[in-house]
């Protein structure tokens, strides 16, 4: 039976409460809004870009504790990150949390982000976790349009 | 009211659990999956709002009718068909009774409630709203009682208008009446809030849009399974409500039309069944209710629909209203009475439905938490966005009540709304 603590760790209990990056940027390169009409998420991420990489990146919005963490996690884990490894990142959270990774190898590579692991047990909760992450994509890839997760 | 002629169905008869009182025990013992345990937990089913569990007769009837009673209807001379045409016939009977309608003609069997909306937003709508009229519905709708209107509205040229509600959650009948104008062409509201549990005053609301010779849809998909009916005391026009809510199967509804309007729509959707004659030039159409209901309809859904009233009989209405009128008291009391909670509908006249948020929890991490103990409640918008954007918040939490709910699982309910509050201290 999956446990309730594998979900709520202790760092997403707090990331939730004390989003980093909560914040609109000024003047970003790009933005995209994310929403997930089942629950009502809704995330808009900005990007600040030097070249090829984030320079800067901020997220807004309302959610459950899971898609705020996530959010909170992943703004902190891609500031000066290419457009490559932001990518590369996404696939294996994505891997991560949908219960694929093979072993902890993708849980090493992924550093803080493991803590999100305890997604896999619990599968309705999946889209919560990767709504910041697809918005971050659409913002990447220069999407005007929201970015649904149904 | 005095110019309601009596039916033979308007005398009470006793019902079967009235002399013992309500017995919830031998009542959970009617549902199979009540049995069952989620998450190693005895199941708590609190989401009765988006589908009510199934009665053993109600499925029982079901099985019986494909082991023993299926073919087509209203086509075969031979034996089955025969049998099956009087089972959907008595069917809608059973189904007249239930709602205290005049005629079973009056009684059309459609897919739920959604479909029993679009069918008078395609016909009635079509023929009597047109530029610059009017369609009023009110700020506490289900989509399925926002969209139809809307496209109707952007086809015509016509406009959507909002009665508003006040903070409790409770329609505010000055404004309503307000907005009965001139072009006001028809008036299509709730009986009980999904999202919010409110009441609404049907038959003063009826009163008043017919003073205005404005007819009124009735959506019911919530008070069907919780409340007594009787559409012609309520007067109202039309009358829509879906089986699966009310203890019946899915992929069967009803929509209650007076014979007079009825008659006057033109038809829905076409095909067979619904017409008397065919040629390349003129079609004529059937009568009603045959008129509106094309092609092969949901005749095992009619027979569990049946069964599923017929089950809903032998408890009585009355006494069902009476003890979810008491679970709801209980929750109210018990769940507003945890700091930090709020509830989202405060109705003075309330049922089934108890919505609530939070400080610092959103409600989806509520949901899964409570999912943990086997408790089962909804959470999001409920299908009404527009009535979230009104209370300001994204979504609640909603634990909806049903027949065979008990105040032990309200307790539980509270235990797991103070779970929640540990994992988040
Ligand atoms: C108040 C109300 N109206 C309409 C509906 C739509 O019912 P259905 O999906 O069965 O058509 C619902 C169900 O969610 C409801 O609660």
């Amino acid at each position: 039976m999956p446990d309730l603590r594998d979900l709520y760790q202790e760092l997403i209990l707090e990331h939730s409460k004390a989003p980093r990056n909560y914040r609109e940027l000024t003047t970003p390169d790009r933005k995209a809004e994310g929403y997930n009409p089942l629950c009502g998420d809704r995330f808009t991420v900005y990007l600040k870009m030097q070249g090829d990489s984030i320079q800067d990146i901020g997220f807004q919005g309302s959610g459950c504790a899971i898609s705020k963490a996530s959010a909170s996690m992943m703004t902190q884990t891609l500031k000066g990150k290419t457009q490559t490894e932001a990518q590369e990142f996404f696939e294996r959270f994505h891997k991560v949390v949908t219960g694929q990774a093979a072993s902890t190898n993708g849980h090493q590579e992924l550093g803080k982000l493991a803590v999100f692991s305890g997604v896999s047990e619990f599968p309705m909760r999946v889209k919560c976790a990767t709504l910041a992450w697809h918005t971050l994509q659409a913002a990447l890839e220069g999407k005007q349009d929201a970015v649904s997760t149904e | 009211m005095s110019s309601v002629a009596k039916l033979p169905w308007d005398t009470k008869k006793p019902t079967l659990h009235e002399a013992a009182g309500f017995d919830v025990e031998r009542v959970r013992a009617d549902f199979p999956i009540l049995q069952q345990k989620a998450h190693g937990h005895k199941l708590v089913y609190l989401d009765n709002a988006a589908t009510s569990q199934k009665p053993k007769a109600m499925i029982d009837a079901i099985v019986h009718y494909y082991e023993h009673e299926n073919a087509n209807i209203h086509r075969g001379v031979h034996y089955l068909s025969e049998i099956a045409t009087e089972e959907y016939e008595n069917a809608r009977k059973v189904v007249q009774e239930f709602l205290h309608a005049a005629h079973p003609s009056e009684i059309i069997f459609v897919r739920s409630t959604t479909e029993a909306i679009n069918l008078v937003a395609q016909t009635y709508g079509r023929t009597h709203v047109g530029a610059g009229d009017e369609v009023l519905i009110t700020a506490m709708e289900h989509h399925s009682n926002i969209v139809p209107w809307q496209l109707l509205c952007e086809e015509k040229g016509a406009k959507l208008q909002i009665a508003p509600i006040n903070d409790k959650g409770e329609l505010l009948l000055d404004e309503f009446e307000k907005l009965l104008r001139p072009g006001t062409k028809i008036v299509s509201l709730g009986h009980l809030s999904n999202a919010l549990g409110t009441i609404n005053p049907l038959a003063q609301i009826v009163r008043l849009a017919h003073a205005h010779g404005v007819p009124v849809l009735v959506d019911g998909a919530q008070a069907a399974p919780r409340l007594p009916l009787n559409v012609r005391e309520l007067d109202c026009d039309f009358y829509a409500f879906s089986g699966h809510k009310a203890y019946g199967p899915t992929g069967i509804g009803i929509l209650y039309g007076k014979l007079a309007l009825l008659e006057k729509m033109p038809p829905y959707q076409g095909g067979g069944d619904m017409i008397s004659s065919v040629t390349f030039e003129k079609t004529l159409y059937n009568k009603v209710p045959h008129k509106f209901e094309a092609g092969t309809p949901d005749m095992s859904g009619a027979v569990g629909l049946r069964a599923a009233i017929e089950y809903l009989n032998g408890l009585g209405m009355e006494n069902i209203e009476k003890h979810e009128h008491e679970l709801l008291a209980y929750a109210t009391g018990k769940v507003s009475a945890i700091p930090g909670v709020r509830l989202i509908g405060t109705a003075k006249e309330k049922a089934g439905v108890l919505s609530f948020v939070m400080d610092g929890v959103h409600p989806h991490d509520i949901g899964t938490i409570l999912d943990q103990d086997g408790i089962a409640i909804r959470t999001g918008h409920h299908c009404a966005q527009p009535l979230m954007d009104r209370f300001g918040v994204d979504a609640t939490a909603r634990a909806s009540f049903g027949l065979y709910n008990t105040k032990e699982e309200i307790d539980a309910l509270v235990q797991g709304i103070q779970k929640v509050q540990e994992v988040f201290a």
